[in-house]
């Protein structure tokens, strides 16, 4: 976390997408409009707003609260009471079809975690160059990625499929890698994120030293960027991790499934014998704790002016 | 300011390099966008003709159809209810989510206001979880063995709505979505408030402005922009809703295959089996998305160009 990112907390004096690149080194601005008369703290914008989080938690105390249950608690105690069989679910599930949940698991992990790496990696090779060099159909190249964010995935996922299938790569992890390394919203961030984070006068610099271009990206460029690219990272990860349709297409084998599709068709099973649903919500919520895990990690790297650049331009 | 500073010999190196960092991303935009699109395009102006009892080798050949698929789905009537449907719901789903994500915002950058990083954390939470998820967590929570609304209202001695068929589906379904959608949509716009320059409400504070003046007159029209631009990505959500009503499908009888378009067209696809029909709705949908986007872009950009401030 260098502070080449502006600092994300403190309201600033003057607009900041459009500010030069260099001069939001340096300590953060004093807080302008910041607490300057405590008063007594508003009852109702902060009722309002414990409402909402309370109601973004329900679901989630929910599924801590119905995992612990047995199959025969679970519809016949009151919702928001704890059962004792949160052991007896988990061994469940461990031990349904030989552990096949835990393979979900590591798929997901396979699936979003190489799938952002590369991701972003292409994401900041594309961004660099649409942002810091001028050449013949600029433009063009980066409006016809951005028009990808408008195609509905499965205009995209029936003709993928076909190709692959074409190819002999359905049903492999290729298969649903691969068309996701792309992303057009990942070349946004990363162009917008070049232009604000790197100072021609430094790649010029690095020229006169004598210094290639990659050289430049990778020593140069490539640490400025970088509290971007964990953003892009971020949002890859999790759009990888909550994926359905397309793997949910191309995968016919379970043992390939990533957590989502593993997770739909165990629901689907349930509907006609209701004693796989406590490993359904033991799963959904052994799915959603890596995730809250993470986010609650990275959060605090968030640049969140990235966000607020995005929205600008 | 990307020019050149003179002095500095633009070398073949300097003058290349750009492709070589573009070709990853452009190798990977051919194969898996323009070429599943154009595929795409082609499969739905053709069609299969089979000859005689559609035996034995040839029987079945792709002939050209011209817009004989195009103009089949456009009078489908099951797409026009998908559409329908999903008309209804973003009807409910968008003003709802982005009410709740402004509100929010609003409300996280009023000082006066406790619990802000808790309530903010707490309503950014649903983005990290997966929209299948979301809807099977949710599905349970409608379920009236299960649910604590049922609970609530039998206690009550009220009646319980059936929350998965007719009416209530479109709440239910839209609940799901604003739970999922309203925290990301906050941070955008809330993030954008807190780049607005502070002098503005200084001056309005100075004026005597309350805090709800400021936020009505100042606050609001100066996130305009990133309000089009929630609108705009909840617009395009909304048209591709697909993962939520499959999931809820198990747990109800309420919801049909061919609930949402997209989900129409899978099922021509993958059930069906007829991908030329398929190709031609999708190549249909995406068609009425391209032209909604850019009817609402220039709208945004007339309306932007009308107030220029910047």
């Amino acid at each position: 976390m260098s502070g080449l990112a502006s600092p994300p907390q403190v309201r600033k004096a003057a607009p900041a997408a459009g500010a030069t690149p260099g001069t939001s080194l340096g300590p953060p601005p004093a807080s302008g409009g910041g607490t300057p008369s405590p008063r007594r703290a508003a009852l109702l914008p902060t009722a309002a707003l414990v409402l909402g989080a309370l109601y973004c938690l329900l679901p989630i105390a929910w599924v801590l609260v119905a995992s612990t249950k047995s199959g025969a608690d679970l519809f016949s105690t009151f919702t928001f009471l704890p059962g004792d069989g949160f052991g007896d679910n988990l061994a469940d599930l461990a031990a349904y079809r030989d552990g096949l949940y835990w393979r979900w698991m590591a798929n997901s992990v396979f699936y979003a975690g190489l799938g952002a790496v590369l991701s972003t990696s292409v994401s900041a090779l594309a961004g660099y160059a649409l942002a810091v060099y001028r050449f013949r159909g600029r433009e063009t190249f980066f409006n016809l990625i951005l028009s990808g964010v408008l195609m509905p995935p499965v205009i995209l996922a029936i003709p993928q499929y076909l190709l692959m299938a074409e190819a002999d790569l359905t049903d492999t992890y290729l298969s649903v890698l691969l068309p996701l390394i792309l992303s057009p919203y990942g070349v946004y961030l990363g162009r917008i994120y070049a232009e604000a984070a790197i100072p021609m006068e430094l790649v010029e610099a690095g020229r006169m030293d004598g210094a290639g271009e990659w050289r430049i990206f990778l020593r140069i460029a490539v640490p400025m960027m970088s509290p971007g690219l964990v953003t892009i990272f971020l949002f890859q990860f999790v759009a990888i991790w909550n994926n359905f349709l397309l793997p949910f297409i191309m995968l016919g084998n379970d043992e390939k499934f990533p957590m989502t599709v593993g997770l739909f068709t165990l629901l689907k099973q349930g509907a006609g014998q209701p004693a796989l649903y406590t490993l359904v919500i033991t799963g959904a919520l052994l799915a959603i704790v890596p995730l809250i895990a993470l986010f609650l990690v990275i959060q605090r790297f968030w640049s969140l002016d990235l966000l607020s650049g995005a929205v600008k331009s | 300011m990307t020019q050149p500073t003179q002095g500095v010999r633009r070398s073949y190196g300097v003058k290349l390099a750009p492709y070589g960092f573009l070709l990853p991303a452009a190798v990977l935009f051919a194969l898996f966008f323009a070429l599943p699109i154009g595929y795409a395009i082609w499969l739905s102006f053709h069609k299969i003709e089979v000859k005689g009892l559609g035996l034995g080798k040839g029987a079945r050949s792709e002939v050209w159809a011209g817009l004989e698929n195009h103009t089949a789905a456009l009078t489908d009537s099951e797409l026009g209810a998908g559409a329908l449907r999903i008309l209804g719901y973003g009807a409910i789903v968008v003003p709802v989510m982005l009410g709740l994500a402004l509100l929010f915002a609003l409300l996280l950058d009023t000082e006066r206001a406790r619990a802000r990083s808790f309530s903010r954390l707490a309503i950014f939470l649903p983005y990290a979880v997966p929209g299948v998820i979301a809807a099977l967590m949710w599905g349970f929570l409608y379920l009236p063995d299960v649910s604590p609304f049922s609970y609530l209202l039998d206690t009550l001695g009220l009646p319980q709505p059936d929350l998965m068929d007719g009416g209530p589906l479109y709440l239910a379904m839209a609940n799901i979505a604003v739970w999922g959608g309203t925290g990301f949509n906050m941070i955008v716009i809330y993030t954008s408030l807190r780049s607005l320059p502070a002098e503005v409400y200084e001056a309005a504070k100075l004026d005597g402005c309350s805090e709800l003046q400021i936020a009505l007159r100042i606050k609001i029209p100066m996130v305009a922009p990133s309000l089009v631009l929630t609108f705009f990505f909840s617009i395009i959500a909304t048209l591709q809703v697909f993962n939520e009503p499959m999931t809820l499908r198990p747990l109800t009888n309420g919801i049909p295959t061919t609930w949402s378009p997209l989900m129409k067209v899978y099922n021509d696809a993958f059930t069906g089996g007829n991908i030329h029909a398929a190709s031609a709705t999708a190549v249909v949908l995406a068609a009425a998305t391209f032209l909604l986007s850019f009817g609402l872009l220039r709208a945004s950009n007339r309306r932007t160009k009308q107030g220029a401030t910047r």
